[in-house]
């Protein structure tokens, strides 16, 4: 099974408004300065690159970084201009990517 | 007269309630002793982050491994599946010992698809946490009768006994000394409601066998495996022992 993520915005939102999009990556964002039970390196390996895409263009870029922990949770702001689906993407370190998408409703 | 003698053996060896060992008053739920943080993070169904496991055990659950899947034989998991997990441990006669929810979904999955699923899986920890939340809100009740009684008594008599270069019981802690504060945690009654539980410590889930293990860690005792006696003995001791409390898997604990 792929990276899971889940993704919610309001059922409806106004024009001009801005509404809360709030995701979460399943993701071990593995730091890089941990050790193992034999006292090798564990790897870091973390998501990196998180984007939103909303009305034809990106409305929300993330650089995530070793301090994030583990299944990062966003929420952040878009104004509302269109009905119509918003994404979110993401890539990790290993070039692994995910999506996941839902449909905004400007009432 | 050797009649006489027989009863009172009866008597004597009849699980009486009287002679039960004693549970905590009040019982208070593991979400009681955790920080507000954690209690709404755990609340929020969306924010916690165990519903990305129970995300994957539904669609494991309809997922067709080996020409069959859980659906294919259960049904709806909400409906086929609601109270299960408050159940557990339980005396499994196919298998002719009690088992635990992870180890029942195993024995599943062996049988149906000859495959097992590795101890703390993703996919393990996702189905059993999907199959706990239906039974969330449900009080638990598990049956130390019959065939499961000597599994109680071995949980019994392992939570009373001190082990470990500490010297520790779980009861040192559990009974004596829940409420109070040991380094920065507060010591909770260590009810296992909320298991599979998604433990900040670790970063991920994780089952009720993986967080006695880190007691036994904990007061420098040697840790049993994954699976062994000791451990469903304890699960099913806890069980009895927070019996009515409501379950709240799938938790969020520090």
């Amino acid at each position: 099974m792929s990276m899971l993520g889940r993704l919610s915005v309001p059922p409806s939102v106004k024009r001009g408004e801005p509404f809360a999009v709030r995701v979460i990556v399943q993701h071990p964002m593995e730091t890089g300065f941990r050790r193992d039970y034999e006292g090798k390196v564990i790897p870091l390996h973390i998501v990196d690159r998180l984007v939103c895409r909303y009305g034809g263009r990106d409305v929300f870029r993330a650089t995530l970084g070793s301090g994030i922990a583990a299944n990062p949770y966003l929420v952040f702001y878009v104004v509302a201009t269109e009905s119509g689906p918003l994404e979110v993407e993401w890539e990790d370190d290993k070039g692994e990517v995910g999506k996941v998408s839902a449909d905004v409703n400007v009432g | 007269m050797l009649r006489a003698f027989l009863l009172l053996l009866l008597a004597a060896s009849l699980p009486a309630g009287a002679s039960d060992p004693p549970r905590p008053s009040p019982l208070r739920n593991g979400s009681e002793f955790q920080s507000g943080d954690v209690r709404s993070l755990q609340a929020d169904d969306f924010a916690n982050p165990m519903a990305l496991w129970v995300e994957r055990g539904r669609r494991l659950w309809s997922e067709v491994r080996n020409g069959r899947s859980c659906a294919a034989c259960h049904g709806d998991a909400v409906r086929a599946m609601k109270g299960v997990a408050a159940r557990y441990p339980r005396f499994d006669p196919s298998l002719g010992r009690v088992v635990d929810l992870d180890q029942r979904i195993d024995a599943c999955e062996q049988a149906m698809t000859g495959t097992a699923f590795a101890s703390e899986s993703d996919d393990l920890l996702g189905l059993s946490a999907y199959i706990a939340l239906q039974s969330r809100g449900m009080p638990l009740k598990v049956s130390i009768d019959g065939p499961a009684r000597k599994t109680w008594e071995a949980g019994r008599d392992l939570y009373y006994t001190r082990i470990g270069q500490l010297n520790l019981a779980c009861t040192s802690c559990h009974d004596a000394s829940w409420g109070k504060t040991l380094l920065a945690e507060t010591i909770s009654q260590g009810h296992p409601t909320g298991w599979p539980a998604y433990r900040l410590e670790w970063q991920r889930p994780g089952s009720l066998e993986r967080r006695l293990r880190a007691c036994f860690n904990g007061v420098r005792a040697e840790m049993p495996a994954y699976g062994s006696p000791d451990l469903v003995a304890l699960e099913l001791y806890l069980a009895w022992r927070a019996q009515g409390l409501p379950m709240e898997s799938p938790a969020v604990r520090r």
